[in-house]
């Protein structure tokens, strides 16, 4: 193993600091909001009996995928032996438990009970696919943490490859079971189909490498230490490759949908006349977060800035946080199709037209506290031991790690 | 002034007290006995009987909501709330025909499937189908995470969204928690028909069949086995038990 040296944050800057500060700020406004909630209910959210998962679950799997996702830069080392990437393979890791830990605190903050968290960590339904994914979300931050350990600890070096294997795996089959969450519902046209799980797959990589790279940029720009354009240029190519597979997924998603005729009405609603959704599909997701990011990645006037790279994650984020609002608000928008062949002419429980939903501010920031969990765990992390390397200027990794 | 006692009075005051004494003491075992016969729930509920219902949309009147009424009364789903988030365990809905334009008006109530989807993917299994095919919801175990609710075909679910007053001892419900349908369990286990199905027959309707479909000799089966009747949804193969004819 070669030599890189790491280094903690310095923990005395005003960033580190205001960085701190922010994060408890939003963190206490979101156990405020989940207090409020289990405290009167979700009659204070924008949630009803139509649309039963809001803005806190786009939030949570936003994070959740986030979080398989940015491991990636860690298997690229490991499983595929691009030593490369291996002086960002630590910070990688903890980002992956600290998202998850941040996504995983806003799904159990919305629950009807969060109090009755050791319920569902004791009473199990082995049949349901939330149930093995608490296996799968657990498994996950444990191999993450040992992960972390042997690529810390010299005497477990050794293991630290096959470590990395399994981790690469779980994650695998961690957003496979997430995909598939959606991909079971057997009731809704929009969530009933296989491709969930390797389109949530292509976007958790999408997103996780884009969040590691804006996490790389700050942590830089805080600490002051060189950046060089060459520990950039690689993973921008490879986001670029991501933001394509998730548009791949997508486009087989919506052409399989229209290909069915029975399907027709939820892919018009989604793609014409759905309103916001339809805005956030062409506007948020295919030009904010596909097009946008590719053009960055791959003019060539653009691709060479530090500052396109950075633009091209935060795009990268915006559509996938989009696209996630229209499949899971969306797919429950459009209303289930219990009569087929006949149409709904009166009902008092709204079987009739599209699901209205506006979330509330209260579920915003919930979400919100998510993401500020995990900056605020991942700040601390990095103060306390060495997950980033002192440099990562060209001219201090480059001659180390070529491949 | 020593008052005489007659033996024949004694014993019969004797008699008497004793068969008060008696009576008090064996009457509650056998009001009791009583009470343990009607609910099986405690452990004589078997597989061996399937509950279920017909509804017969010929009959069901279209303006007539006396079945959702009744299940509100019996159930106390009285609480004044949005009606986005308000609790409707039965409900009436009107379909039309896309092709004939014909038109019809049935109550919609959970369908207390035999593959269940809500049970199936309930984390903790607090969504539970009883051996007898109440599908029920244990509202001690269940952590509010609605992805039943997701996952019903039927959107028989709801959740509630504020706390609650004024429950009945039988039919328990609290905020944070997913119920449906029932099936008037209390009821059933009580040897009586579900609140809904009784108001149907009340009103002189008769749309509503309840029964064992497991008897063959219950009206249920042998209606069934005389008109065409349909599940919802009968694509998703998930045999419902509750089942419509005329559709």
């Amino acid at each position: 193993m070669k030599n890189i040296n790491y280094c903690v944050i310095e923990g005395k800057s005003a960033g580190f600091y205001g960085g701190i500060a922010v994060s408890v700020f939003f963190i206490l406004l979101g156990l405020f909001a989940a207090y409020n909630m289990e405290h009167h209910g979700h009659v204070i959210t924008g949630m009803n009996n139509q649309i039963v998962w809001g803005m806190p679950h786009v939030f949570a799997i936003f994070l959740i995928l986030s979080a398989s996702g940015v491991l990636n830069v860690a298997s690229i080392s490991s499983v595929f032996r691009k030593i490369f990437y291996h002086p960002l393979a630590r910070l990688s890791a903890l980002l992956a438990i600290t998202l998850l830990i941040g996504g995983l605190s806003v799904l159990v903050l919305d629950l009807g009970h969060p109090d009755r968290l050791v319920v569902a960590m004791t009473s199990y339904n082995l049949k349901s696919i939330f149930s093995w994914n608490m296996f799968l979300y657990n498994g996950f931050l444990l191999i993450c943490v040992i992960y972390l350990w042997f690529m810390m600890e010299r005497r477990m070096q050794r293991y630290y490859p096959t470590v990395g294997l399994i981790a690469f795996i779980w994650r695998l089959i961690l957003t496979t079971g997430t995909g598939s969450i959606f991909g079971f519902l057997v009731a809704r046209e929009a969530y009933h189909t296989a491709i969930m799980a390797p389109l949530f797959i292509a976007l958790s990589l999408s997103l996780g490498l884009a969040v590691f790279l804006i996490v790389l940029i700050i942590d830089c720009w805080e600490k002051q230490c060189p950046l060089g354009q060459g520990i950039l240029h690689r993973p921008k190519t490879l986001l670029g490759v991501f933001i394509g597979a998730v548009f791949y997924f997508v486009l087989a998603y919506h052409s399989s949908h229209l290909y069915f005729t029975g399907r027709h009405g939820v892919e018009y609603f989604i793609l014409a006349g759905g309103g916001i959704y339809t805005v956030l599909f062409w506007g948020g997701y295919i030009f904010l977060g596909t097009i946008l990011p590719l053009l960055l990645l791959y003019h060539e006037r653009f691709s060479k800035s530090c500052a396109s790279i950075a633009a091209a994650s935060v795009l990268t984020i915006v559509g996938g946080f989009a696209l996630l609002y229209v499949i899971i608000i969306g797919g429950q928008a459009y209303p289930l199709e219990i009569f087929p062949g006949m149409e709904v002419t009166s009902s008092s429980f709204f079987d009739k037209g599209i699901h209205a939903y506006t979330p509330s501010g209260w579920e915003i920031l919930l979400g919100i506290s998510g993401i500020a969990i995990a900056a605020l765990l991942t700040v601390l992390a990095l103060r306390i031991l060495p997950f980033m390397p002192c440099s990562l200027a060209d001219i201090d990794i480059e001659p180390q790690f070529k491949d | 002034m020593n008052e005489e006692i007659s033996p024949t009075q004694n014993r019969r005051d004797f008699l008497k007290t004793t068969a008060v004494v008696a009576g008090m003491t064996v009457a509650p075992g056998v009001l009791l006995y009583g009470v343990s016969r009607a609910h099986h729930a405690d452990g004589a509920v078997t597989s061996d009987v399937r509950w279920g219902m017909l509804i017969d949309t010929t009959k069901c009147s279209e303006g007539c909501d006396k079945c959702v009424s009744a299940c509100a009364t019996e159930h106390g789903l009285t609480e004044d709330v949005r009606p986005d988030i308000a609790a409707q365990w039965i409900r009436k809905v009107g379909v039309r025909d896309k092709q004939t334009g014909k038109e019809y008006s049935l109550p919609l109530l959970c369908q207390h499937c035999e593959h269940p989807p809500c049970v199936d993917v309930c984390p903790t299994g607090a969504s539970f189908k009883r051996a007898d095919g109440i599908v029920l919801v244990d509202k001690h175990i269940c952590i509010g995470c609605r992805y039943c609710m997701m996952a019903c075909p039927y959107k028989a679910r709801s959740f509630i969204h504020e706390t609650l007053e004024n429950q009945k001892p039988y039919s328990p419900r609290g905020k944070g928690t997913v119920e449906s349908c029932t099936l008037c369990v209390h009821r059933v286990d009580n040897e009586q028909q579900p609140a809904c199905v009784e108001a149907c027959n009340k009103v002189g309707h008769k749309a509503m069949l309840f029964g064992d479909l497991k008897d063959p000799n219950s009206d249920i089966s042998k209606k069934l086995k005389e008109v065409r009747s349909t599940a919802l949804r009968p694509d998703l193969r998930l045999n419902p038990g509750v089942r419509y004819q005329g559709l």
